[in-house]
C-alpha cells in the first residue's frame, strides 16, 4: 500500500450519541490509530476509543515538589545563611513563617506545569494540521463530531476504510492528504 | 435587539431546572455566544468604552503625579498611615475571589450551573487583580526600587524579610494573578478555536489569524481533551486552596500586627467570606446588564441569578456574624484597648461608615430570603451595588477606625481623603471597565464548549431511551 501522501480518512457524525457508537464500532473492527474530534469532551469517548489516562499528574507533582524545595531553600539561604536576619526576636529560619510562601510557590509551579504540560503532551501549539483540510471540519468546534482513522493504522486501506466509515453512518467521508 | 420573553415557571423540586432554556441546540448556542462578538459594535459600547478610557487616562495621570511628587499627595498621615490605597487594594482583590470560587470550587463540587457565568467571572477576577495590584505597587513611595520586594541582589546586599506578611502578600497576589490568568486561558482555548473557525468560514482573515494564534491549533482531538480535562481538574484543585490562602494572607497584613482591632484570629475566615460576598456582588453588577444588553437570557437564566443571590445571603450573613463576634471577643478578652477600639468603631467619629457597612452587607442581603426578590433582576442589581459599596466601607472601617484613635489621645486624628485619593480610586474603575468591555467585545463571554457539555444532547446516551439509567 502506498499511503505515503495520505494522512488519513475523516468522517462526520451529527450527535454525541452517534460518534460514541461509531467509536465503539471502529475499535471493534480492529482499527487502532483512531481519534475523535468533538466540540466539547464527550463523556465516555476515551473508554470507547481505548485511550489511556492522562499522565499530566506526574509532571505536576514533580513541579509542585520543586516549588516546595525552591521556596524552602530560598528562605533559609537568604534569611538564615547568606545574611543572617534577626527581626522582632524571631529566629532567622522559623519554619512557621515559611508556610505561606512555600505554599504559593508550590501552587505557582504546579499550575504553570499543568498548563504547559498539557499543551506539551498535546503537541500544541502547532501552526497547521492536515485534518483542517476536511471540507466541513470547521464544524468540529461548533456542532459536529468527527472520527479520524490515520493512514499509519495497520488495518488502513483507502477504499475499505471509506466504505466502512460510510456503513456506520459517517457523512462527508473524505481522504485527507498529508 | 430582539425581545425575549422569559417565562418564570416555578421549579419542580423533583426535576433539576434546565441550565439552557429555550429550544437551543449546539448550533444555536455557538451562534448566540459568538454572535455577541461578531455583530456590529453597539453604540452603547462606544459610549461606555469612552467613559472607561477617560477614567483610565485619569488613573495614569494620578499615578504619574503621585510618582513625581510623592505619597504626600494622599490623605495618609499619622496616625492613619494606611488609608485609601490599602482599602482599595483589599476591595479589588476581594472582588476577584468570586471568579475563582465559581471556576474552581463550584467545579469541584460539580455545580454545573457555573458554566454560563464562569468565563466572565474569571475575566472579572483577572481585571480586578490588575486593579488591586496597582495600589501596593504605587504606595511604596520610591517605586523605582520596588524590586527590593523580590529576592534579587540589590545595592544594600540585603535580602527581603521573608517573615513579613507584606512579603507573603507579594507572593500570594502574583501567584493568584498568574494562576487565574492561566486558568482563564486554558478555558478559552477551545472557544478561541470556535471563533477561529467561524472567522475563517466568514472570510475574516485577520480575525481568523489572531484567534488562531491564541487557539494554539486546537482541533478538538479526544486525546487532547483527555489531557485538557486533567489539566482543568488540577488547576481547579490548586485554585481552591489558593483562593482561600490569598485573602487569608491579605488578612495577615492586619492580623499579624499587634494593633487592637486588627490583631484577631477571626480575620482569615472573615476576610475570605467577605471577599466571596463582594465578588458575587460584582458578578451580579456586571452580568445583569450584560445578560440584558447582549440577549443571553436563555443561557444566564433566572435560576443562575437565584443561586448567586443565595450565595450572597449566605456570605453576607457570615460577614454579619464576624462583625458581631469581633465585639463579643473584644468584650470577652477583657483588654480595654480592644474594647475601646470596637466602641470607637461603631460609635466614634466614623459611626457613619460603620452604619453604611452593616446596612449594606448584613441587612440588605436579607431580602434574599424571599424567592421573588432573588428572581427579580432589578432588585438583584440594586442590592449588588449596595454590596459593592458596603464591602468597600468594610475595608475602610477596618483600616481607618483601628488607626485614627492611637493609644495616646494627643495623637488622635481624623482621616480625610484628598482629591488625588478619590480620583485614583475612580481611575481604577476605568482600568477594570476598559478591560471588561474589551473582553465583552472580542472574546467568548460564555464558555461555549462547557455550556454545550452540560446540555442533555451532550450525553452520548441521549435519545437512546436509557437516559434514566445514567443519572
Amino acid at each position: 500500500m502506498s499511503n505515503t501522501n495520505k494522512w488519513g480518512i475523516v468522517a462526520e457524525f451529527d450527535s454525541a450519541a452517534s460518534i460514541y457508537q461509531a467509536c465503539k464500532k471502529v475499535i471493534e473492527k480492529g482499527y487502532t490509530r483512531v481519534d475523535a474530534h468533538t466540540p466539547f469532551p464527550v463523556h465516555g469517548l476515551d473508554k470507547a476509543l481505548r485511550q489511556g489516562p492522562s499522565h499530566l499528574g506526574w509532571i505536576v507533582v514533580c513541579f509542585g515538589l520543586t516549588g516546595i524545595c525552591v521556596a524552602q531553600l530560598m528562605m533559609w539561604w537568604t534569611n538564615a545563611f547568606d545574611y543572617r536576619f534577626w527581626v522582632s526576636g524571631k529566629t532567622p529560619y522559623a519554619w512557621e513563617t515559611t508556610i505561606p510562601i512555600t505554599f504559593e510557590l508550590m501552587v505557582l509551579l504546579s499550575g504553570i506545569s499543568a498548563v504547559f504540560g498539557m499543551f506539551g503532551l498535546n503537541r500544541l501549539p502547532r501552526l497547521h494540521h492536515p485534518i483542517f483540510r476536511h471540507k466541513t471540519f470547521h464544524r468540529a468546534s461548533d456542532d459536529r463530531f468527527f472520527l479520524s482513522v490515520e493512514a499509519t493504522d495497520p488495518k488502513f486501506d483507502t477504499n475499505e476504510t471509506v466504505a466502512f466509515l460510510q456503513s456506520i453512518g459517517g457523512q462527508h467521508v473524505e481522504v485527507i492528504e498529508e | 435587539m430582539t425581545a425575549i420573553t422569559v417565562i418564570d415557571e416555578p421549579e419542580n423540586p423533583l426535576r433539576r431546572a434546565p441550565l439552557v432554556e429555550g429550544n437551543n441546540d449546539f448550533t444555536s448556542v455557538t451562534d448566540i455566544i459568538a454572535g455577541v462578538a461578531e455583530k456590529k459594535t453597539p453604540r452603547g459600547w462606544y459610549l461606555m468604552f469612552g467613559i472607561s478610557i477617560a477614567l483610565l487616562l485619569n488613573l495614569g495621570a494620578m499615578i504619574g503625579y503621585l510618582i513625581f511628587t510623592g505619597v504626600g499627595v494622599w490623605g495618609n498621615n499619622i496616625p492613619v498611615g494606611w488609608g485609601w490605597p490599602i482599602v482599595n487594594f483589599v476591595f479589588w482583590i476581594g472582588i476577584g475571589h468570586a471568579g475563582t470560587l465559581i471556576s474552581a470550587i463550584l467545579f469541584l463540587f460539580r455545580q454545573k450551573w457555573r458554566t454560563s457565568i464562569n468565563r466572565a467571572s474569571e475575566a472579572m477576577t483577572i481585571f480586578a487583580v490588575m486593579a488591586a495590584g496597582i495600589f501596593p505597587a504605587i504606595h511604596v513611595g520610591r517605586i523605582w526600587v520596588i524590586y527590593w520586594v523580590f529576592p534579587v541582589p540589590n545595592q544594600m546586599s540585603m535580602w527581603p524579610n521573608f517573615k513579613s506578611p507584606l512579603l507573603w502578600d507579594v507572593f500570594a497576589v502574583s501567584t493568584y494573578f498568574t494562576i487565574s490568568a492561566l486558568f482563564w486561558f486554558v478555558g478559552l482555548v477551545p472557544d478561541l478555536a470556535t471563533f477561529r473557525d467561524r472567522a475563517m468560514k466568514a472570510g475574516r482573515k485577520v480575525a481568523a489569524k489572531l484567534y488562531g494564534a491564541f487557539a494554539f491549533g486546537w482541533h478538538g482531538s479526544n486525546r487532547h481533551w483527555v489531557n485538557y480535562e486533567k489539566a482543568y481538574l488540577i488547576l481547579a484543585a490548586l485554585s481552591t486552596p489558593l483562593v482561600l490562602s490569598v485573602h487569608s494572607i491579605v488578612s495577615f497584613d492586619f492580623a499579624i500586627s499587634l494593633l487592637p482591632g486588627w490583631h484577631t484570629t477571626i480575620f482569615p475566615p472573615y476576610f475570605v467570606a467577605g471577599a466571596i460576598f463582594s465578588g458575587f456582588g460584582m458578578v451580579l453588577t456586571l452580568m445583569i446588564p450584560a445578560r440584558k444588553w447582549l440577549g443571553l437570557h436563555q443561557l444566564i437564566t433566572l435560576n443562575h441569578l437565584d443561586n448567586i443571590a443565595k450565595i450572597l445571603l449566605l456570605t453576607g450573613t457570615m460577614v454579619g456574624y464576624a462583625y458581631a463576634m469581633e465585639f463579643f471577643i473584644a468584650w470577652y478578652s477583657g483588654v480595654e484597648y480592644e474594647q475601646f477600639c470596637f466602641i470607637n468603631r461603631a460609635t466614634g467619629p466614623y459611626w457613619w461608615a460603620y452604619a453604611i457597612m452593616v446596612s449594606c452587607n448584613v441587612i440588605s442581603p436579607q431580602l434574599f430570603w424571599f424567592r421573588a426578590m432573588r428572581r427579580n433582576p432589578m432588585v438583584l442589581f440594586i442590592i449588588s451595588i449596595f454590596v459593592n459599596i458596603g464591602m468597600w466601607f468594610e475595608r475602610f472601617v477596618i483600616t481607618v477606625t483601628s488607626l485614627n484613635r492611637d493609644f495616646l489621645p494627643s495623637s488622635w486624628g481624623y482621616f480625610t481623603p484628598t482629591l488625588i485619593d478619590i480620583l485614583t480610586y475612580v481611575g481604577s474603575f476605568g482600568l477594570f471597565f476598559t478591560m471588561f468591555l474589551l473582553f465583552c467585545r472580542f472574546l467568548p463571554i460564555l464558555a461555549i464548549s462547557e455550556v454545550k457539555g452540560v446540555m442533555p444532547q451532550a450525553n452520548p446516551h441521549h435519545g437512546h431511551g436509557d437516559d434514566a439509567a445514567h443519572h
